[in-house]
């Protein structure tokens, strides 16, 4: 049952194999003996979780179950979920019990999935390496000694290390798909507006989005079912009607057009990284597909782009922790704006204070048009660059991430070289597209390589379609780490 | 360009946050590497092209100015740090 994916535990659930009690007591007690050594999990609560599985046999006990119901997941801790201590990452939230649930975790519930715990994530989500979590780093486990990645290194080492069979996760910049490479997973990051961002605590709004990760991409279009849809709680949720994500899994791939990018390929790929990602290319050309060159010349800007833009968000969002509604107060003040500047400095670490720092640069007066105005105009120009590509193309494809995961310690103190690597992941989100991490190969080391795939807005069925496709004729996404 | 420390001191008052001297000088040297970054976005040119705030072109929805929340006051404010008699406690600010 360990490498058990989600649709063959919905359907050992639907034949009375297995009941939801005894699939999350046997998570549960993997999860226990994993985690002191991976630190995937913030926050373990075997009662509720069982509760929530009886409660799921009871449900299909009554006839009631739908087609996950009864299935463990577990959340990354940026989805608040109603009596769970919902952290972030943060210090400044380590006391902070929500009460009430994010959108994708009431839409788990309504489901029936099992809520196994809160995953392990860079605080607020900044961060590509979860190094800059206060609950303490991750620890991949393919090996030890390397990053999961970040910021949803939670949610991929657990999925990786089969604490669980599915994850959600969050990806701004490429939190979902990197961290996916690195740990061996399958991850997409839905065009934005898709899934609600309502309770999915906000690090820059426009470019945040959930979304599934999980070992296989079949699995990752049975869980968007659930976790997309519109919410009239999200300002920014899309009004359309709900689709079926599995719809394309049997789709041919004969007349597919992939588009590889130069700049994905040029100075700063590692060649294992290059070579898997290219022999992953000649396999879909095996499957039918095409292949055409194409550019996306800004590739490289959107880094400051990013840079700018997302702190600046942050900067405005994370304003709202000050010590009065909810989270961490200093336990000593002198007047109010002593007690603002205390409980912020105390409760949020280094990464956070330099993305806010930095977003209140580039806000601030005289600085504004310089900075903030030109990266939204050339934020523009890169989401152009896309759609000439998707002109020729029907997917993008290219690596996920320059290299495979890096060693723990390694970037720490340098955090831009961290933000140069993040470099075929941000553009996607400049432009809002739906993006994914497909299992790909293994460095001679035995570190995890991903394969990207940008796709055109709202074409994450015939994605995860193509996903599925090859994950039919190579077994990567089956591999999992000897624990 | 690079932000003196002075500069940083200022900006972290406007984002309620302390620096350390120590962590100043890390910060302007952080800034410095990455506004160099930044600086190269000047060599676009971006002249017509309008600024892109957010990845759909949607306006924002309207609703019917109705009551729709029940009252949640005591569950909402059980995560404050200190509330009295329903209020958020905080130092005083008026003499």
């Amino acid at each position: 049952m360990q490498n058990a994916t989600l649709k063959q535990l919905a359907e050992a659930l639907a034949s009375k194999a297995a009941s939801s009690e005894e699939l999350a007591q046997d998570y549960l007690t993997r999860i226990n003996a994993l985690n002191p050594d991976l630190n995937a999990f913030i926050t373990i609560d075997a009662d509720k979780s069982l509760n929530e599985a009886r409660a799921a046999d009871a449900r299909r006990a009554q006839g009631q179950a739908g087609l996950l119901t009864g299935v463990p997941l577990a959340h990354k801790d940026i989805f608040v979920a109603e009596g769970w201590r919902s952290t972030c990452g943060s210090k400044i939230l380590s006391n902070f019990v929500s009460p009430y649930d994010a959108t994708v975790v009431a839409r788990c519930k309504t489901a029936g999935l099992v809520n196994l715990g809160k995953l392990n994530c860079d605080e607020f989500a900044m961060g590509s390496s979860n190094e800059n979590s206060a609950y303490g780093v991750v620890k991949n486990p393919w090996d030890r000694l390397a990053v999961p990645g970040g910021s949803s290194g939670g949610s991929a080492a657990a999925v990786a290390a089969r604490m669980v069979p599915a994850a959600t996760g969050t990806d701004t910049g490429g939190s979902i798909r990197q961290p996916a490479s690195f740990c061996g997973i399958t991850g997409i990051k839905p065009t934005y507006g898709i899934v609600s961002r309502y309770g999915m605590v906000a690090y820059a709004s426009s470019f945040d989005q959930g979304g599934p990760m999980a070992q296989t991409a079949e699995d990752c279009a049975l869980l968007l079912n659930v976790m997309a849809g519109f919410d009239e709680l999200d300002s920014t949720s899309l009004e359309r009607a709900p689709e079926d994500y599995t719809r394309e899994l049997d789709t041919p791939l004969a007349g597919l057009r992939i588009g590889l990018p130069k700049e994905y390929f040029a100075e700063g790929l590692d060649g294992e990284v290059a070579a898997a990602v290219l022999a992953a290319v000649e396999e879909y050309k095996k499957l039918g597909a095409t292949v055409v060159d194409v550019s996306l010349p800004r590739t490289r800007m959107a880094i400051p782009t990013y840079y700018i833009l997302a702190p600046a968000e942050a900067s405005s969002n994370l304003s709202r922790f000050d010590g009065v509604r909810y989270g961490h107060r200093a336990a000593e003040y002198t007047d109010l704006n002593d007690m603002y500047e205390k409980s912020r400095s105390e409760g949020f670490g280094e990464e956070v204070k330099r993305r806010i720092l930095t977003g209140a640069y580039v806000l601030s007066h005289g600085y504004y048009d310089a900075y903030y105005l030109k990266a939204q105009k050339v934020r523009r120009l890169i989401a152009e660059d896309f759609q000439r590509a998707f002109e020729v193309c029907d997917v993008i494809m290219g690596p996920a991430a320059p290299t495979a995961a890096f060693d723990l310690g390694s970037r720490a103190s340098d955090p831009l070289q961290m933000y140069l690597e993040d470099v075929y992941t941000l553009s996607p989100n400049l432009a809002g597209l739906p993006a994914m991490s497909v299992p790909a190969g293994f460095t001679r080391t035995g570190r995890p390589i991903g394969l990207q795939v940008v796709g055109n807005y709202f074409s994450e069925a015939k994605m995860l379609g193509l996903a599925h496709q090859y994950q039919q004729v190579t077994n990567w996404h089956q591999q999992a780490p000897v624990l | 360009m690079s932000l003196t420390l002075d500069e940083i001191q200022k900006i972290a008052r406007l984002a309620r946050l302390r620096v350390t001297p120590e962590e100043a000088t890390q910060l302007q040297s952080h800034f410095s590497g990455l506004f160099a970054l930044v600086d190269e976005l000047q060599a676009i040119d971006t002249e017509g092209v309008l600024p892109m705030s957010h990845a759909q072109d949607i306006a924002l929805r309207l609703r019917e100015d109705k009551v729709t929340e029940t009252d949640r006051r005591d569950a909402l404010q059980a995560v404050a740090p200190q509330v009295e008699k329903g209020l958020y406690l905080v130092p005083k600010v008026i003499e």
